[in-house]
């Protein structure tokens, strides 16, 4: 059961950049989707500004694939009294983000060897 | 904010209701946060773009869902699938090819520059509506009308090519100067003609085909500048015309001028010239008519006599088409255009049966959320892709098909022999897909989706037995049936029209009979005594070759020259309208009535006695007996022909000089030794007719041989056997008859596989239903009547109006039908028992299945 599972992380990868970047603004704690757009926007320093389709056609996919669950409607706290979906990583999720971590660690470590990237070979 | 929820419809209809309030909040968040006209302005710019890039992406994302799903639905049918597509294969195939072929012959400009202004002309005679032109009325026309930018003429002929290797015969033409530019034609190599090429006294100058350039020259660029010899006078190559560049025939090999001398222009009843015209921009084809018909009235108040209600025929020069070959693909076009509808109703058909069959799991995806736009949108995606794979696979038959519907590209136009399968077509075929996929996948999905209710997900639910839904199909399967039958119908006349065209007596016997030209040259051959002495020594030669019974020379052979007519008048009889008193001419040597089969009714055939210093002698066929005599002992009679008086020397029979399909003029024979020198120099003897009880192919080389050692220099064209001649009058039909057949059979069999899917689903559906009628003591004849009632009564339903229409369809295609009525009982007959047989063999599986059905399952099923 853990070997299938692992095995159908493996399947997923490697992840679309939008993917990754949604797991990591949802592995601190449950957003809703203008939440993500700005976590991910802080995180790589506005490099990477989700528009709203593409956010929304990957939490779909990602629903889906059974990286994350709807959790309850919420109220925005910033956003008066609309109620807003919010999102939870699921645990497989969490597998799937490492799985992926480890892969683009597994990559940098052999173009360390390489000379190609900076750091101890 | 209503705009960007106006833009959000360009997402899918799922997602949208999925998502598009989160992505309206988002931006309304967004907006807030701007701060700024500029920046709202760049917030809007950013949105609009991401949405339209999103949208796009989202569509994919659906797209190869359903196609995922699809693929998966197909793999568990394999049957279905197979069926689907094979349906839609032979629908696509055979309009694909028919169009291509259609577009080829009648719809496609010519390959000339603006072709659409290029007309053809002609003199219109009274009896006549299409005549040549003579030199001098060439002439005047070319002077006198107003509508066109410019007129040349050319005429064709045939001509001996020696050197190079062996001696041989080409056809070609002789044309004005002009005509290659009016036609806007360009050489690949050399030049064209200029008009110092066409004066009297001019060097002879010649242009190449590219065919005849690579067969005979080996494509060498350095054949401009080269010296020929044709017909013993010299000619210089000038260049050489590209690649499928045809005129005015595909078997034009190549072109020298032609060069009119005043003594040309004195006779205007000698009509050998055709002309073509480029109307000038702006002018139509009924003004340019008007114009000629001015011309031609003022020429004949100038020329009472020779131009007596001589008028003008203006015809584009697309339309260069006889209406035979032109009804031919259009019959075959309707034809293809039925088979096509038949497979799109029977995919119609089977889709709706699947959908039917389908409702749980339908009825399961929309109790678990999928929206009825999701569900159409998927059930859409499967027909498209079904119709894809059909299409692919019936442009490939469509190709496959090519050489077989080539055959009836007619010669006599200046196109390439085959269709190309180029985008135009393949445009065409994409679009019969389209329609078939679309058109035919709609109403089957819609119908499906309907009702997304729950009811579908009851355990035990029938289909919709006796429902709307089978009465859509009971009505495609009509319709399948009703157009079948008149395709049936339709081939079947036209069958027995081929059948009686092949038993028309052609009034020779073709068997064991071999001809071939032998094109004597001038002016080598301009005397009648050096003509004389090359029959006799060739004559004699090939007789005496083991197995040859008779061997003869004629002018020209019936069917393959059907013209070559000539005046005659009787003394005594009131002079005839020329329309009446003209007979098909030709110049024999003895014996070429033996040689053809021809029967001698009276009197004799002509003999080597009949020289020149003889009394004139002639031999008609009997209809000139029965027009000019009837009655009466011709023989010794006497008419005149070109002012001079012939006896009559033997009467045979009458020969189908126009073809099967039409009467002939009566035939006048008249012995080869008495033409005088010079005179009617295009009907010399160049036909030589060998009957052998050998193969006639072997003898080949022995009358190679024979004709070598009489002129080394004579070429032979030409070579086949008589019976090709004949056989070449009803091809077109046959393959016509084949290309119908096929698409007939294709239709039944299809209608059967109609007639088949609904019984078969319909007894599926009532298994139930029959098991309990067996458990309460119906007799398998009762079950088996129960099943095929139904089919009988759509078949019955569909026949009727099929043989409604046929009678129709036969009425119009009659000028095809030689005569044979469009009320034909046998082949109606004939149509309506396949139709039955059809019926059964489509309904044999499913009454049996019925049959077969065990009470204690099905009831217990309920």
């Amino acid at each position: 059961m853990v070997a299938d599972r692992a095995a159908e992380a493996d399947a997923l990868l490697p992840l679309p950049a939008a993917t990754l970047h949604i797991l990591l603004a949802l592995a601190g704690d449950d957003r809703h989707g203008y939440g993500i757009i700005q976590d991910v926007a802080q995180r790589t320093g506005g490099e990477l500004k989700l528009s709203a389709g593409t956010l929304y056609r990957s939490i779909q996919r990602m629903l889906e694939q059974g990286l994350i669950v709807e959790v309850r409607e919420r109220p925005a706290p910033e956003l008066d009294d609309e109620r807003r979906r919010y999102y939870r990583i699921t645990a497989f999720g969490t597998a799937v983000a490492r799985a992926e971590a480890r892969r683009l660690t597994q990559l940098v470590k052999l173009a360390r060897a390489c000379g190609l990237a900076p750091g101890k070979a | 904010m209503r705009a960007y929820r106006a833009l959000l419809h360009l997402f899918p209809a799922s997602f949208r209701a999925e998502y598009g309030g989160e992505m309206c909040a988002i931006m309304a968040q967004r907006r807030r946060e701007a701060a700024g006209p500029g920046a709202v302005l760049a917030l809007w710019v950013g949105a609009v773009i991401d949405l339209f890039v999103d949208a796009l992406r989202a569509h994919g994302d659906v797209l190869r869902q359903d196609l995922r799903f699809a693929a998966r639905t197909f793999g568990r049918a394999p049957g279905f699938t197979a069926t689907a597509i094979l349906v839609t294969a032979l629908g696509v195939g055979a309009t694909t090819a028919t169009f291509s072929i259609t577009d080829h012959v009648l719809v496609r400009p010519l390959p000339f520059a603006e072709a659409d202004r290029l007309v053809k002309l002609w003199e219109s005679p009274p009896g006549y509506s299409r005549n040549e032109l003579s030199p001098a009325n060439y002439r005047d026309w070319k002077a006198m009308s107003t509508s066109f930018e410019g007129m040349a003429a050319f005429h064709t002929l045939s001509a001996n090519l020696v050197g190079e290797g062996d001696p041989e015969r080409l056809d070609g033409a002789a044309v004005s100067a002009d005509l290659l530019s009016l036609l806007g034609a360009r050489p690949a190599l050399g030049r064209i003609f200029t008009a110092a090429d066409d004066q009297a006294g001019a060097p002879g100058t010649l242009l190449l085909s590219h065919g005849l350039w690579n067969r005979r020259f080996g494509g060498d660029p350095a054949v401009v500048g080269r010296k020929v010899l044709l017909d013993d006078s010299a000619y210089t190559v000038v260049g050489v015309m590209p690649r499928g560049f045809h005129f005015p025939s595909r078997d034009t090999e190549l072109w020298t001028t032609m060069r009119l001398e005043a003594r040309d222009f004195e006779d205007r009843g000698d009509t050998y010239l055709q002309a073509i015209g480029r109307l000038k921009r702006g002018v139509s084809l009924a003004e340019a008519r008007a114009d000629m018909r001015l011309v031609a009235a003022r020429l004949e108040r100038q020329y009472p006599k020779e131009n007596e209600r001589v008028g003008a025929t203006v015809l584009r020069l697309r339309d260069e088409v006889s209406r035979q070959a032109r009804l031919l693909l259009a019959a075959l076009f309707g034809a293809a255009l039925c088979v096509l509808l038949i497979a799109c109703t029977n995919l119609a058909s089977l889709l709706l049966a699947r959908a039917l069959f389908r409702r749980r799991e339908l009825a399961v995806r929309t109790a678990l959320g999928a929206g009825r736009e999701r569900l159409v949108r998927q059930q859409l995606t499967e027909s498209l892709l079904l119709a894809l794979a059909g299409g692919v696979l019936g442009v490939a038959l469509a190709a496959a098909a090519t050489p077989l519907v080539a055959r009836l590209v007619p010669n006599s136009l200046p196109i390439a022999e085959r269709p190309a399968l180029d985008l135009r077509v393949l445009l065409f075929a994409a679009l019969a897909t389209a329609i078939t996929g679309v058109g035919f996948g709609v109403v089957p999905a819609l119908r499906a989706c309907r009702d997304p209710d729950a009811s579908g997900l009851r355990e035990g639910t029938r289909g919709g037995v006796g429902g709307r839904r089978e009465k859509l199909r009971s009505a495609l399967v009509v319709a399948e049936v009703t157009v079948s039958v008149v395709l049936l119908v339709s081939s079947g006349l036209l069958i027995r029209a081929l059948w009686r065209l092949q038993h028309v007596d052609p009034g020779f016997r073709t068997d064991g009979v071999l001809t071939l030209r032998t094109a004597l040259p001038w002016p080598k051959y301009e005397k009648t005594a050096r003509r004389a002495q090359f029959y006799e020594q060739v004559l004699g030669d090939v007789r005496q070759i083991p197995g040859v019974e008779s061997a003869a020379y004629i002018s020209f052979l019936p069917m393959a020259t059907r013209g070559m007519i000539q005046p005659v008048q009787v003394p005594g009889r009131p002079p005839e309208p020329a329309e009446d008193s003209t007979v098909s001419l030709r110049f024999v040597t003895p014996g070429f009535f033996a040689a053809m089969g021809i029967p001698l009714r009276q009197g004799r055939d002509v003999g080597e006695s009949d020289t020149g210093d003889a009394p004139l002698v002639a031999v008609v066929s009997e209809s000139f007996v029965r027009h000019y005599w009837p009655g009466e002992d011709p023989l010794g009679r006497q008419f005149l022909l070109a002012s001079r008086p012939r006896t009559v020397a033997g009467v045979v029979g009458d020969v189908r000089v126009r073809g099967l399909e039409v009467s002939s003029e009566p035939q006048v024979y008249l012995p080869s030794r008495q033409v005088g020198d010079g005179n009617y120099i295009a009907y010399a003897p160049k036909e030589l007719v060998v009957r052998a009880s050998a193969d006639p192919a072997r003898l080949l080389p022995s009358i190679r041989r024979a004709v070598a050692r009489a002129d080394p220099q004579q070429p032979i064209s030409n070579v086949r056997p008589l019976a090709d001649i004949v056989d070449a009058e009803t091809a077109p039909r046959s393959v016509q008859v084949r290309v119908l057949g096929a698409f007939a059979a294709i239709a039944a069999v299809l209608a059967g596989i109609g007639i088949h899917g609904l019984l078969a689903f319909a007894v599926s559906n009532r298994a139930q239903e029959i098991g309990v009628r067996v458990a309460l003591g119906a007799r398998p004849a009762d079950v088996l009547r129960l099943v095929l009632d139904e089919g009988v009564r759509l078949a019955a339903a569909g026949t009727v109006a099929g043989v409604v229409l046929a009678y129709a369809a036969g009425r119009a295609l009659e000028a095809l039908l030689a005569g044979v009525s469009p009320r034909d009982a046998a082949t109606f007959a004939a149509a309506v028992a396949l139709a039955v047989l059809m019926t059964v063999a489509g309904s044999l599986l499913p009454a049996l299945r019925a049959v077969r059905v065990d009470p204690l399952t099905a009831i217990r099923a309920e």
